[in-house]
């Protein structure tokens, strides 16, 4: 198996497959080899004099390409196409393009005499230079590189295709113009390769690789070094093709939103979806760059139905904040406020059924089963209350305020308290069957699945009990777990104040990995299709994938995330502290709509039957056409 | 205590469980498939919950060096106080022109390894079971890295892919660069590829540019575009998903996959008789295929 080099920044080790000639060399008794000045994949290129000119020093660039074909006959063909090809070049004469002078074959090796340029290559602009090129600086070369690509697509009979644009091959003189140096004269002497080899072109199009190449190759290629200019992210080191992953701006947001829009054009996919002619590119460069002055920002236009837009199906006034989630339960909506009261409306009309007052707020969400209601408040009890007419039917006592929202399984209700107590309660009688001391204040809902239940704390510990009550694991966090977990596929997630997202193996509470969020965060995460969609009070909805922990998008709200979003179809929603409620296409992040209520919202809205309920601090419940 | 679990069996075998109300919490129905699987599994139970592994290598046919290296460790640890099944699997592929290939291969499974098997030390072997801090993820990350740097000094120049397997409990965590593969075969006889190869023409297939036939026969098939050893930073592919019980992990290198079909190998891995005999008859079966390169396979299965 052979290692194929990238030229220049990978390729770690020095060319030993050929020996490179010394200085002094005199080649065929006219050129004197000075030194080195460039390594390719064929050969070398030397600075050498011109002893033609025996009065003044005469500078030119020997191109030396070595033929290692074993069959002499296919040698022979090497060095006809090589020669045929040379006498094309010879014929060329553009300001960007270097004169041939000669061309000779010696043994086994070919050379190409052709004008020295002084000057660097691109490629070593990048490596010598810190930070981000000037983009009017890399727009400048680029409508250069335009029109010397359009002189060579305009050559008759047939287009001159230059099918490697790449930094390295693309010089820039004293007088900071561009030179096209390298015209693929030394492709014909590329033999078949074997075994595995790293590194790609990664300036091609995927055409190319089908072997087929028209002049809107070059389109991509050039849009492909611009990317790499305005980035420094070398594209043979990444995945090939995935210019589309990493717009420029995502890397440089330096770069103007016109002259990226360009590049992003001329990397399209799709030949057909490019600049047809390498005049478009070249028009469309120009008057990227007139139109933003080159230094200007322009604001990110926001294709978004604006508020005002969206209209709630109802509205419904309660006496204070909402501060938790509402629950739909047989046609009713029921929801907790901070006026003590909870209360049942009617789901599609928003109608008031009836309403139940605690002795103390409500933030959490209500729990139904079997016709009775369940929540908590923080008057120290959890309530039982008929599902049709706010009836009470059992109530019972924790030892401090209830925050947690109730869990209903086998037969019981699981709930935290300020008392740091998990409580397990008897649906029907309303008693307790255990109680487990966390040590701190339980925030969160507990998740019940596979016999365990799973909760964390206020001092960051994270507990997986059994019905019996008796621990099965526990894991510690660095801080706070306000947040609620989600377990899918023996995993458990949760986000804690210490600004980590956390993913648990289930069943023994090893971690598999954790997420690095801006700022702590007491939201819960919610996992749909392998991806998890979580919040932070870094202002930010995250969607991560659930098997590599890798970010798919981020959303920047204007304030803090406090409350979990919901997943209903192909959308997303969630509220801020902003006081909106966001609706985002759920697999791109992208915002389709938001809607402004008059104070934060904290609470995670409810997707049933095709509307959203949310509640607001500005004291409304919302229901909006999801 | 008991009591209560009896009374909540009781609950549960009086009538099926109504659906709590609706707050968005979503359980998938398991298919036909699964509860099959879920029964065979019944059927017989081991205890303790082990993970038995074996593997296979050979030159190949058209090789003289063999440039691929494996490694396999599986750890039970049973008794009054346990620890859940732990095992690391690694599968490499060297290459390089100048005799580095093997030297980057062997390096980057022994330092992944070594690193591994260090930050699990305590947790497997003191007695008062000291947690790991840092996540599955993490330590494989941080493993793979230490490898790109030993690779980098022991053999420059050259490359080598790494497709290591960390198990602990029923989690598989993989790290994953090049174009070795690991696999997952379940109970229902389904097997799925759970890695991505960093290759272009895998890339030119994802896209559409090409189909799996024309990319079995791209004269640019053996063209990776990341490998551990080259580049200044390694970004290597790691995730997490369930062992699927009763079924395998497969990791090979191309020197298998790139031989012998998909079915090819399961058919294999049902005629048996055992699993360390099937893991032989791949490779046999990649070598009486013409055998072009280096064959490296790992076969793991978890009992439970
Ligand atoms: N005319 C010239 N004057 C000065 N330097 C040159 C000249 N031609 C080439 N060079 C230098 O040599 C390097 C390699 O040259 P070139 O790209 O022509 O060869 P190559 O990469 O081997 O060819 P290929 O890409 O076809 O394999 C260039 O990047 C540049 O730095
Ligand atoms: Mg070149």
């Amino acid at each position: 198996m052979e290692t194929k080099h990238i030229d220049g920044s990978v390729g770690i080790e020095k060319r030993t497959t050929t020996g490179q000639l010394a200085s002094g060399t005199n080649l065929g008794n006219r050129y004197v080899v000075q030194e080195v000045i460039g390594v390719g994949g064929m050969g070398s290129v030397y600075r050498a004099r011109d002893l033609h000119f025996p009065n003044v020093v005469k500078l030119v660039a020997v191109k030396e390409m070595i033929n290692q074909a074993p069959d002499p006959l296919v040698r022979q063909t090497i060095v006809q196409n090589f020669e045929r090809e040379a006498n094309i070049l010879a014929t060329l004469s553009h300001p960007s393009i270097p004169r041939i002078y000669d061309y000779f074959t010696l043994e086994n090796r070919s050379y190409l005499v052709l004008e020295f340029i002084n000057g660097k290559d691109l490629e070593t602009v990048l490596a010598q230079s810190e930070g981000f090129l000037p983009e009017e600086q890399v727009l400048a070369w680029g409508i250069e590189l335009c029109d010397v690509i359009a002189f060579l697509h305009g050559h008759k009979p047939d287009p001159i295709i230059f099918r490697d644009m790449k930094p390295s091959n693309v010089m820039i003189n004293q007088h900071n113009h561009i030179i096209l140096v390298d015209f693929g004269i030394a492709k014909s002497f590329q033999v078949g390769q074997k075994g595995t080899m790293i590194g790609t072109e990664g300036y091609s199009p995927p055409e190319q690789y089908r072997g087929e190449a028209n002049t809107q190759a070059d389109i991509y290629a050039l849009g492909a070094t611009m990317h790499h200019l305005l980035t420094r992210r070398d594209p043979r080191l990444e995945a090939p093709f995935s210019f589309a992953e990493r717009p420029v701006r995502k890397i440089n947001p330096n770069v103007s939103i016109e002259i990226e829009a360009v590049i992003n054009t001329a990397l399209q996919y799709n030949a057909s979806d490019r600049f047809k002619r390498i005049e478009d590119f070249k028009s469309a460069l120009m008057s990227a760059g007139k139109k933003t002055g080159m230094l200007q920002h322009v604001a990110p236009v926001a294709p978004v139905i604006q508020a005002g837009g969206i209209k709630p199906i109802w509205t419904f006034q309660c006496e204070d904040e909402i501060r938790g989630s509402s629950m739909v339960y047989n046609g009713a909506v029921y929801t907790g406020c901070y006026d003590n009261n909870l209360y049942a409306l009617n789901a599609a009309t928003g109608e008031f059924i009836w309403k139940y007052a605690a002795e103390g707020g409500i933030v959490s969400r209500p729990a139904a089963y079997e016709d009775i209601v369940y929540f908590g408040s923080e008057d120290h009890r959890v309530h039982a209350v008929s599902a049709r007419s706010g009836k009470v039917a059992w109530m019972y006592y924790t030892d401090d305020r209830v925050r947690s929202s109730p869990r209903v399984a086998e037969g019981h209700l699981f709930i935290g308290s300020d008392d740091k107590f998990l409580h397990a309660i008897n649906l029907t009688t309303g008693r307790r069957a255990w109680t487990f001391d966390t040590g701190a204040e339980i925030r969160g809902t507990p998740f019940v699945i596979n016999d365990l239940v799973f909760f964390g704390n206020e001092a960051g510990d994270f507990f997986a009990l059994n019905f019996h009550g008796q621990i099965k694991w526990r894991y510690k966090a660095k801080r706070n777990i306000t947040s609620s977990p989600w377990v899918q596929d023996n995993v458990a997630y949760f986000n804690s104040m210490d600004g980590y997202m956390y993913a648990l193996d289930a069943r023994t509470g090893f971690l598999l990995w954790r997420f690095r969020m801006d700022k702590p965060s007491i939201v819960s995460p919610i996992v749909n299709d392998g991806i998890i969609f979580t919040g932070s009070a870094d202002g930010y909805i995250y969607a991560v994938e659930a098997k590599s922990a890798k970010e798919i998008w981020r959303y920047k709200t204007e304030h803090q995330v406090n409350g979990s979003p919901v997943i209903y179809r192909d959308a997303l929603y969630c509220g801020s502290v902003d006081g909106n409620l966001y609706c985002l296409e759920y697999r791109t992040g992208r915002l389709r709509w938001k809607f402004a209520t008059k104070g934060p919202i904290t609470a995670a809205p409810l997707a049933y039957d095709d509307i959203i309920y949310v509640g607001s601090h500005d004291h409304y419940i919302y229901a909006l056409l999801a | 205590m008991l009591k209560f679990f009896d009374k909540l069996r009781s609950l549960f075998n009086k009538k099926e469980p109504e659906k709590p109300a609706l707050d968005n919490i979503v359980t998938a129905p398991l298919s036909d498939a699964q509860l099959q699987s879920i029964k065979a599994l019944s059927a017989h139970r081991y205890e303790p919950m082990q993970l038995i592994a074996t593997s296979a290598q050979s030159v190949g046919r058209q090789r003289e060096l063999n440039e691929d290296s494996l490694f396999c460790l599986s750890t039970t640890i049973a008794g009054n106080t346990s620890n859940p099944p732990f095992g690391l699997y690694i599968i490499a592929d060297g290459m390089g022109g100048h005799q580095y290939g093997e030297i980057a291969s062997n390096t980057a499974i022994r330092v992944i390894a070594g690193y591994v098997l260090k930050k699990f030390h305590d947790s497997l072997f003191s007695l008062t079971g000291t947690p790991v801090e840092e996540s599955l993820q993490e330590i494989l990350q941080a493993a793979t890295s230490e490898a790109q740097k030993a690779v980098l000094h022991e053999a420059p120049g050259s490359g080598t892919t790494v497709t290591a397997a960390l198990i602990v409990g029923q989690q598989l965590t993989i790290a994953h660069v090049g174009d070795s593969r690991a696999y997952l075969i379940y109970n229902d006889q389904r097997m799925e590829a759970i890695t991505r190869d960093h290759s272009l023409v895998r890339r030119l297939e994802e896209l559409g540019q090409i189909t799996a036939a024309e990319a079995a026969v791209h004269p640019q098939r053996n063209v990776l575009y990341r490998a551990l050893g080259q580049g200044e930073t390694l970004e290597s592919d790691i995730t997490t998903t369930p062992f699927p019980v009763g079924g395998y992990l497969l990791i090979c290198t191309d020197g298998l996959w790139g031989v012998v079909s998909d079915n090819e190998l399961r058919r294999i891995l049902n005629e048996g008789p055992t699993m360390q005999r099937a893991c032989q008859n791949m490779i046999a079966a990649a070598n009486a295929a013409g055998g072009p390169d280096n064959i490296s396979a790992v076969l793991v299965q978890l009992l439970g």
